[in-house]
């Protein structure tokens, strides 16, 4: 056999592997500790003071949501409470929810949106199943707003109520062939995940959905 | 799976490994059936509308799949580890309790999300029913019940470990499989932040799929070349080491690709394009070494001037040539489709992500686990040499191309959806329907349960097969 090369050598290898695993796993890390601090959800105070968070606090429900082109970053971003960011929008009649209620209803539409496993039919966020709608900005949807085919449908004057209202009795306004079943979802269990949707489509997702609602077929431009 | 051959060092391991891959084929029974109904639910949207609907269907159809490839890996596992390390698995009557104990749980869980199904807003239906979050939808309870298993299993493989031979494979297996076991850990919290949720829940399902079942898969693979054809173990094991870096330095930081919509930072673009680009090259090193073993063993048989196939098993090894090319085309290539950040913008969450899922799970892990499970139907029985009968053929031929079938259906669904449904209108309720309905979509819905349909024959054959071939005269004793 000739002189034993490098490369053909196991012991190389298996530490070439060891230190390239542990160099990928570190790097993880630290990226993660970096992501961790970006992703925490901000609080009541970030809002009034108009600090953007990633993933804004509770309290967003009290406020306007819109999604909208930043020429900055090239591609749509959520504004929340329009240009000055103060703009309030009543939801469920009120636009002065605690940071306690607040936490406490998005909890509840968290636990909701698990348990009721909108996951395997839906997307969140992209992710999950695709027999039916993407959630994740399903809160800026055109049909939910005024005027639009589901708001309608309900026959109820807002649209967090026209959403609470389809929740809780989905097969009731069947919109197309495949319907959503009833979940027994409850009054307060809607309130909740309707909650949990808004807050939902007020983080920055960098832009995905890629022209949300934008497209002439699609009806009302969304949030103007 | 008659156990009469299975004597002496490492018969309990054996049996043991037998009864993991047997309650591995009940499950992948069971993930085709409840697939078949949420494919029947796509053409008839009102078949089993609230008895059994889509959710729940497709709950278990994807809940089973990752029930029976742990099976097998477990199974596989205890196959193998006998062979590498000279000696009886330790612990092993402890393993086979927990084996018990396994299948409780997972019979009781399935229970509960067919008839259970949903319940009320709150904690205890985290607890007790399911935790809705794709793939480890498990309730709390079983999640302490899956990690003391895994952690039995890890220590009997670790225990072993030590106390045998420790070849390359099983130095592999040890690291990788307490990786997989302890990553499981990511996904057992609560959080009101969807975004902290959808982070750690890809630590487990990416981190496995794309890098320590990857990595699993390359030390079986190097089991099952030294076994059946007889390759060089010191030239398979550095293979598998250079696999494993290969795997683990793309795999890795490749979770950027599950980070680009989440409401994680911008720069996960960066990393999940440059990683995940990366992460078929090593599925391509995977698939030449397979072949490149093959010819080389085989070439110095044919040197020889007696004609012979070095193969001894010839069914497992057609999964293992299956599991090279379809890693490669399933996860390599569909995944490579979609994965650069300007193209996912628009393919994130259609059917082209699906498409994906299927064939990248068939090819990356049904085909080799299939493999181990016709290893272990052979050495069940004392075969030497075991050869294709008609049911195996038909078995590979019906599977294979029902899968790649479903695949290309979903691919060209996904191109509606993508067209129509994100680029055209706009990624809204309206969008989605108008994509759903579109004709070309329905089509490839149809073709997709009929291709589902082949497939499920061929899970019959394959079933009829590993149950009747070890008293098949045609081979070799």
């Amino acid at each position: 056999m000739a002189k034993a090369s490098v490369w053909s050598d196991n012991r190389f290898w298996q530490r070439s592997a060891a230190w390239i695993t542990g160099f990928a796993a570190v790097l993880l890390i630290w990226l993660t500790f970096d992501t961790a601090g970006q992703i925490e959800m901000g609080t009541d105070e970030d809002l009034k003071n108009g600090v953007t968070k990633r993933v804004p606090g509770p309290t967003v429900i009290n406020y306007k949501v819109t999604y909208e082109m930043s020429t900055k970053r090239g591609h749509e971003v959520p504004v929340i409470g329009g240009a000055n960011g103060d703009e309030k929008e009543k939801f469920f009649g009120r636009d002065d929810w605690s940071e306690k209620e607040a936490r406490d209803l998005l909890h509840l539409g968290k636990l909701g949106s698990q348990v009721k496993n909108c996951m395997n039919c839906h997307t969140l966020l992209g992710n999950g199943a695709y027999y039916a709608p993407d959630l994740t900005k399903a809160w800026l949807d055109p049909a939910w707003q005024d005027g639009g085919t589901m708001q309608s449908l309900t026959g109820k004057e807002t649209k967090e109520e026209a959403m609470a209202e389809f929740l809780q009795h989905p097969s009731t306004y069947p919109t197309h062939a495949r319907m959503m079943p009833d979940l027994g979802i409850t009054a307060e269990e809607a309130k909740g995940l309707v909650a949990f949707l808004k807050h939902m489509s007020s983080i920055d997702t960098n832009g995905f959905p890629r022209n949300f609602g934008r497209m002439e077929n699609a009806g009302v431009r969304n949030g103007k | 799976m008659a156990s009469n051959h299975l004597t002496g060092i490492g018969s309990e391991s054996k049996q043991l490994a037998t009864w993991y891959f047997t309650f591995a084929a009940i499950i992948f029974g069971a993930q085709l059936l409840f697939g078949l109904v949420a494919a029947i639910q796509y053409v008839m949207p009102g078949f089993l509308f609230e008895i059994l609907d889509f959710s729940v269907a497709r709950m278990l159809h994807i809940n089973a799949l990752v029930v029976w490839m742990v099976f097998a890996m477990f199974g596989s596992v205890y196959w193998l580890l006998p062979d590498e390390t000279g000696i009886e698995t330790i612990g092993i009557k402890i393993g086979k309790l927990l084996y018990w104990i396994f299948v409780a749980a997972i019979v009781v869980v399935i229970l509960v999300y067919l008839f259970i199904q949903v319940g009320p807003a709150d904690e205890t239906s985290i607890w007790f029913i399911h935790e809705g979050r794709e793939y480890i939808e498990a309730p709390r309870w079983a999640d302490f019940g899956i990690v003391v298993v895994a952690l039995g299993f890890v220590a009997n493989l670790w225990l072993t470990g030590f106390k045998g031979k420790n070849s390359g494979i099983v130095t592999v297996l040890m690291a990788d499989m307490i990786a997989f076991a302890g990553l499981y850990l990511a996904g057992m919290f609560f959080t009101d932040n969807i975004t902290v949720d959808q982070y750690w829940w890809w630590w487990v399902i990416h981190l496995w799929v794309e890098a320590t079942w990857e990595v699993f898969v390359g030390a079986i693979a190097a089991y099952g070349l030294i076994t059946m054809i007889g390759a060089h173990r010191k030239v398979v094991e550095m293979w598998l080491w250079i696999e494993v870096a290969m795997l683990f330095g793309s795999g890795i930081l490749g979770i950027g690709h599950h980070y680009f919509w989440i409401g994680t930072p911008e720069y996960w673009w960066e990393i999940g394009a440059l990683f995940s680009a990366l992460e078929p090259l090593p599925l391509v090193a995977m698939f030449i070494h397979v072949l490149y073993d093959w010819g080389k063993t085989q070439g110095g048989q044919d040197a020889t001037g007696v004609e012979v196939s070095v193969v001894n098993n010839k069914p497992a090894f057609t999964w293992f040539v299956l599991n090279a090319f379809g890693n490669f085309l399933g996860a390599g290539i569909w995944g490579f489709f979609h994965t650069l950040p300007q193209v996912n913008l628009y393919t994130h969450g259609t059917q082209f992500t699906s498409a994906h899922g299927h064939l990248a799970f068939f090819g990356a892990y049904a085909t080799i686990l299939i493999g181990m499970m016709y290893i272990a139907v052979q050495g069940t029985n004392g075969i030497k040499v075991m050869k294709h009968t008609k049911s195996s053929l038909w078995a590979v031929s019906l599977i294979v191309g029902g899968v790649m079938g479903m695949t290309i259906a979903l691919t060209v669904a996904g191109y509606v959806q993508v067209l129509v449904s994100r680029a055209q209108m706009g990624a809204t309720w309206a969008g989605y329907f108008d994509g759903q309905s579109g004709m070309w979509f329905a089509q490839a819905m149809d073709w997709r349960l009929f291709m589902g349909a082949l497939t499920f024959l061929g899970f019959l054959f394959l079933v009829k097969d590993l149950l009747s071939t070890g008293k098949n005269p045609v081979h070799e004793k």
